[in-house]
């Protein structure tokens, strides 16, 4: 990519760190809400460029971590009866159900495959008609347009034998949610620029008048995100609540149109749970009435399944930006990649992880996260 | 499964009704859905995530984000005198 490069030139990012120490007079606390980008920071040491007092704090932008126990049970149902390929993307298979996962129902005989892209599971599914293929359709608005598009391609073909077992979330009622939540810290958000390319900034404007926090559309570059973040402390300093947008060579006001348009026709908005969070109202998509033949969960009718999350992970805290990683007493300790006790350590985009394998072991170790 | 990653539309074609192509990441190609960029040309950049393209890149856009990057870094370079330049 030509402008990679570029969009991570060290001395950008020493002029962007300068320009934010000029800029900070006070205490901030700043949420990324995307994993991806909690990932960026952390690999990149863009925290450790900050001045002390701006904090940044870790969102609930991973699918995988926020996926819901019971539809991580339902899954496992689905993938060991008889017939079935579950087709899945790879980071889903270590989480743990309530008993099991998908690697171990693999291991255990059940045909469970890791696939790129839905339209593998579909290639599968016109391959081999005599297998139910079903397709473990999670994720975020950046990855709902690919699923519906499968579910869609599957219908107009009369595909009979694909069907998808759907959890999809929604990043606006999130952040409403962390903006409405008892304890809150987080003062301003740097939104999730892929999710924004789907969706455009258009969402925002009123979230960010009505909660009175400044929304900065980012990208993922170490400069991308010193960008954001020195634009959400020009807002924070001047009291200012705005949507802008520093991912514009991306990221446009009204999203991508052929893909909201398939999103549109294929999902409606419904009530979900998130793990570790809880359940906020209109924050999913489930198939509409008119695809719900697809719907894996009906098909094998698996929809009744339900759990209760162990109390001792506090991954819900770190989800909604309450905690930091080490401030879990399981952290690094009982918890770590190999032996995960909550979705965010085990997924490779989760906030947990993310400070296991970069080595902020400790509280604090960034020199900017000890003032709570 | 969140990454999106850019890369360079190689090939346009058709595939059961839909626009598909090949897209070259940084010399890994790729069989994608263009389904959702229906103004991308061979030659343009594009986001893909799951195998579907999800915007292209305004290189206008882009080139712009840079000059002002680099003016700041100009300018910092300016105020506090440091010679050294880039990493």
């Amino acid at each position: 990519m030509k402008y990679l490069d570029e969009f991570r030139d060290g001395a950008i990012a020493r002029a962007l760190a300068d320009e934010i120490r000029q800029i900070v007079t006070k205490p901030w606390v700043v949420m990324e809400v995307c994993g991806g980008q909690t990932h960026s920071i952390l690999r990149n040491g863009v925290d450790q460029l900050l001045p002390e007092g701006v904090e940044l704090v870790h969102g609930p932008g991973c699918p995988v971590c926020v996926t819901p126990l019971e539809v991580i049970d339902r899954a496992l149902a689905i993938a060991q009866k008889p017939g079935v390929i579950f087709c899945s993307f790879g980071d889903m298979l270590r989480v743990p159900g309530s008993s099991t996962d998908l690697f171990r129902v693999k291991a255990e005989g059940a045909d469970v495959r890791i696939v790129y892209s839905p339209l593998d599971a579909l290639t599968l599914a016109r391959r081999d008609r005599d297998r139910q293929v079903v397709f473990f359709g999670i994720g975020f608005e950046t990855t709902a347009p690919a699923n519906a598009m499968a579910v869609k391609l599957a219908s107009d073909e009369g595909l009979d034998n694909f069907s998808m077992l759907v959890s999809h979330v929604l990043v606006p009622p999130a952040i409403e949610a962390i903006c409405r939540s008892k304890g809150n810290r987080v003062q301003g958000f740097l939104a999730a620029g892929h999710v924004c390319t789907v969706m455009g900034t258009r969402q925002y404007p009123a979230i960010a008048e009505r909660y009175g926090v400044p929304i900065v559309v980012t990208g993922f570059e170490p400069i991308d995100l010193l960008e954001g973040i020195r634009r959400a402390l020009v807002q924070l300093e001047r009291g200012e609540a705005r949507v802008e947008n520093a991912y514009a060579r991306v990221v446009s006001e009204e999203g991508n149109p052929a893909a909201r348009a398939v999103l549109d026709e294929v999902f409606e908005v419904t009530d979900q749970s998130w793990r570790g969070i809880g359940r906020i109202p209109q924050s999913g998509w489930r198939l509409a009435p008119s695809y719900r033949g697809f719907d894996a969960a009906e098909r094998f009718d698996v929809g009744a399944i339900r759990t209760v999350e162990s109390p001792e992970c506090r991954s819900g805290e770190v989800l909604q930006g309450l905690i930091t990683p080490p401030e879990c007493a399981a952290f690094g300790t009982v918890c770590t990649p190999r032996t995960p006790l909550g979705a965010t350590m085990v997924s490779s985009e989760g906030a947990c992880a993310a400070y296991f394998l970069n080595g902020r072991r400790k509280r604090g170790t960034n020199g900017v996260a000890a003032h709570a | 499964m969140c990454l999106a990653v850019p890369g360079r539309i190689e090939q346009i074609s058709e595939a059961q009704g839909t626009r598909m192509g090949r897209v070259n990441f940084g010399g890994i190609v790729k069989e994608v859905c263009l389904a959702f960029v229906p103004e991308a040309q061979v030659g343009d950049y594009t986001i893909v995530h799951v195998g579907f393209a999800l915007s292209t890149i305004d290189e206008a856009e882009a080139r712009q984000t840079l000059e002002t990057f680099r003016a700041l870094g100009v300018l910092e370079e300016e105020l506090s005198g440091d010679v050294e330049g880039g990493e």
